[in-house]
């Protein structure tokens, strides 16, 4: 049966049918879908970890204890679990371990354009790239079959448009594996030095194993078209390449990114006139082929930034630009905004009116950078709000002008180290934990503050308030507010700002997306009442706009979180 | 039949649905089908735009600069924004809706007047209706992306029963009589 799957979707599938047991992830879009399809199938023990380093370790676990495991996560995710990736391509595996890395080239929703194909190679870890879902199942299983024949982890890189752009995919059955009877191997597992030497040997050996495989492996494919024009490409880039080119090329597709052929590849290149070579992001494709002394067209004509299209080759490959219209007027942006009735609206709006520089960090709530609230002065990666703020405190004091704002999802994944670090250092830095009870950015997940687990299981409640006193901020100084309450919040953030200790105030309100948060009527403008001060504009607010000099609230959207009646001061709304 | 459809609106307008339903309808004809989705960040209100590719292979999962046969677009700004995606003698159908931006909110732009108008001008074929009026004599607005793939029916390329079929098939159950009246009454509204 022929399904039209999203490309992670896909992932998940190819983890059902390869028999895996164990899953363990940190949402980040693009890779969320996985493990959440994933979590559907009764076969699959799914859960989400609190970080992606965390996940990685549990699935390695799995693995060694036996069982297929898999664990996925967004480029950057990577860098958290890099540590224990460098580690299980000594130890290798047992059981099938793969790792899903969704790169996400034009950064539709990240901080950072990231290759992850540099990681394979300085792990010297196996990776494979599908170029859409059906590839996306059948790349999965095999990636399981290379990592128990070579026993290594497998990478699994994907891109924003492979994990989510759906196509249609063969649907096979699951292949039961038994669990894998335990042995105990100190010489392999145990990553001391002198295990660790040997181990390297190991790994050494096994890349020139994988390097003769890539030579032959079903995995890298060849179209040919004749001797004219040969493109090198991989991934979603096949698809571009294909749209512009058609049968006017031949191509070589590289499924298995690491380690590269080379006979393949010469031969390849013997056969051609030319040889272009399209791959987003980073040379890596190329610099290999020019190491084996072939010429290439690549990033001389392509960008090193920003995804690829069939529209990009066409005009920097051919130097077809295509015909279209457009209106004369100036079309607005319509950048991102937090949603009507978000909680973390009023903190946004207080911060900026208390004048505070605020360390901001990854989630939603990265919006309060948005005009009009622009409140917040950085954002780098996941928990560097309370971290870098630290340091800047460290060398400038002005504790009293400045927080950090994290969210209750973020805080768990790596904040807990830096307030640690706040504390152990005599630091006196206010945190703000926005503690909106789910990870909001991605889609709603559960996380160890939501009391629930990732398959629908009763989860015991941390509570936020005890985790920050054990990490020794002092308990008075430890305090819940109202978000909606923009009083209590003020005076809230006005006097932990003040305290010469570490402080931190959980600003707690549900996401008002979460089906559970019950809405109130839309708020009603009171037009006689209304001045057009503009107050109520400050707020940010989509659902508010001032027509004719009076506050106009669009009642289709409004959920009536009474913000801005706080704002008025004439009682007009 | 070739087409590239593409989906245009406003985070939460429900566009992730609209696609779906094409998808499916693509499917069930037997044609080759990608459709790309946005998740994440532009979801939060901003300008999001799904792409449904149908052919008998079908590539690239986006649609570039002059390529796109139909534009579905959910809001007037939007269907403005992506017009230089239109393939020249392309079908626009937009919803009357608007939605101020950000940064006309603030006042730090100005939402352009008369959009369809200028449009039309150009010469493109760009057909309006108030698809949330629609909905709402169904039974409710939000099945005004349903009500919109309805006015559209007869540039998608799809057979009818077969669209039909898709809308029920993706729909939540609870809803289905709504969308399906939704999409009948577009229907009929769009052949007038």
């Amino acid at each position: 049966m022929k399904k039209l799957l999203l490309g992670n979707e896909s992932v998940a599938r190819g983890l059902y049918e390869a028999g895996v047991r164990f899953v363990s992830s940190y949402p980040g879009t693009p890779s969320t879908e996985i493990t959440e399809f994933a979590a559907t199938y009764p076969e699959i023990y799914a859960e989400w970890a609190p970080n992606e380093k965390v996940a990685l370790e549990a699935a390695l676990g799995a693995a060694v204890g036996g069982g297929r495991a898999f664990c996925g996560m967004k480029h950057v995710g990577l860098n958290v679990a890099a540590d224990p990736l460098f580690v299980a391509g000594p130890t290798g595996v047992g059981a099938g371990m793969v790792i899903g890395v969704a790169d996400d080239p034009g950064m539709h929703s990240s901080q950072n354009e990231q290759d992850s194909r540099h990681y394979a190679i300085a792990a010297k870890l196996p990776m494979v790239e599908p170029s859409n879902s059906a590839e996306c199942k059948e790349f999965t299983k095999i990636a399981f079959e290379l990592s128990e024949t070579f026993d290594t982890p497998v990478l699994l890189r994907l891109t924003t448009r492979v994990s989510h752009s759906r196509s249609p995919v063969e649907l096979g059955e699951r292949v039961e594996k038994e669990i894998e009877p335990y042995v105990k191997d100190p010489g392999k597992h145990v990553m001391m030095p002198a295990n660790a030497k040997k181990r390297h040997v190991v790994v050494e050996e096994r890349l020139l194993k994988l390097a003769e495989y890539a030579e032959t492996t079903p995995l890298n494919t060849v179209e040919d078209n004749g001797t004219k024009i040969g493109i090198v490409t991989a991934g979603n880039c096949l698809n571009y390449a294909k749209e512009t080119f058609g049968k006017n090329a031949s191509y070589l597709k590289l499924g298995l990114l690491n380690p590269l052929p080379t006979k393949l590849l010469l031969d390849f290149a013997a056969k051609h006139e030319k040889i272009i070579v399209i791959e987003e992001l980073d040379p890596v494709i190329e610099n290999h082929l020019r190491t084996l002394g072939i010429e290439v067209t690549g990033k001389d004509v392509l960008p090193l930034c920003d995804e690829y299209s069939e529209e990009l080759l066409c005009a920097r490959l051919l130097g077809e630009e295509p015909d279209y219209c457009e209106v004369g007027a100036a079309i607005p942006a319509r950048p991102p905004v937090l949603c009507p009735g978000c909680p973390h609206r009023g903190v946004f709006y207080t911060l900026k009116k208390l004048g505070l520089r605020v360390s901001g960090d990854i989630g939603c709530y990265t919006l309060g950078a948005v005009p009009p609230l622009a409140a917040i002065d950085s954002v780098y990666c996941m928990g560097a709000s309370i971290s870098t703020l630290h340091g800047t405190e460290k060398v400038r004091g002005e504790e009293d002008k400045c927080v950090a704002v994290i969210g209750d999802s973020t805080f768990m994944h790596s904040g807990l180290t830096g307030l640690v670090n706040v504390v152990y250092n005599g630091g006196r830095s206010t945190t703000l934990i926005l503690d909106n009870s789910i990870t909001g950015m991605t889609g709603h997940q559960d996380n160890p503050l939501t009391g629930k687990t990732l398959m629908g299981e009763p989860a015991p409640n941390l509570c936020l308030e005890d985790i920050c006193a054990a990490l020794g901020v002092p308990r008075e100084h430890i305090r819940a507010v109202d978000p909606n309450d923009l009083g209590a919040l003020e005076t809230a953030i006005k006097e932990e700002v003040a305290a010469p200790c570490p402080s931190v105030v959980i600003c707690r309100r549900p996401c008002a997306l979460l089906k559970s948060v019950k809405h109130n009527p839309p708020i009603q403008v009171n037009a006689e009442k209304c001045v057009g001060c503009r107050s109520c504009m400050r707020l940010g607010c989509p659902c508010i706009s001032v027509v004719d000099k009076k506050a106009v609230i669009d009642q289709s959207m409004c959920v009536g979180c009474g913000l801005c009646a706080e704002m008025c001061k004439f009682g007009a709304l | 039949m070739a087409k590239n459809i593409m989906i245009v609106g406003v985070g939460g307008q429900g566009t992730l649905l609209a696609s779906k339903i094409l998808g499916k309808a693509a499917m069930d004809s037997g044609m080759d089908v990608k459709v790309s989705e946005v998740h994440g960040m532009s979801q939060r209100g901003g300008s999001v735009v799904t792409y449904v590719r149908v052919g008998d292979e079908v590539y690239s999962p986006v649609i570039g600069k002059g390529d796109a046969d139909v534009i579905l677009s959910f809001e007037v700004l939007e269907a403005a924004r992506w017009l230089p995606n239109l393939k020249i003698g392309g079908t626009i159908v937009t919803s009357t809706q608007q939605i101020n931006p950000m940064p006309v909110i603030t006042g730090a732009a100005e939402y352009p007047p008369h959009l369809i108008d200028d449009i039309r001008a150009l010469g493109v074929d760009i057909r309006a209706f108030d698809a949330m009026k629609i909905a709402e004599e169904a039974g409710s607005v939000r099945a005004s992306n349903v009500a919109l793939i309805g006015l559209a029916a007869d540039v998608l390329g799809f057979e009818l029963p077969v669209l039909r079929d898709a809308v029920a098939a993706c729909v939540p159950q609870k809803a289905l009589e709504i969308n399906l009246k939704a999409f009948d009454l577009a229907v009929k509204l769009a052949a007038e």
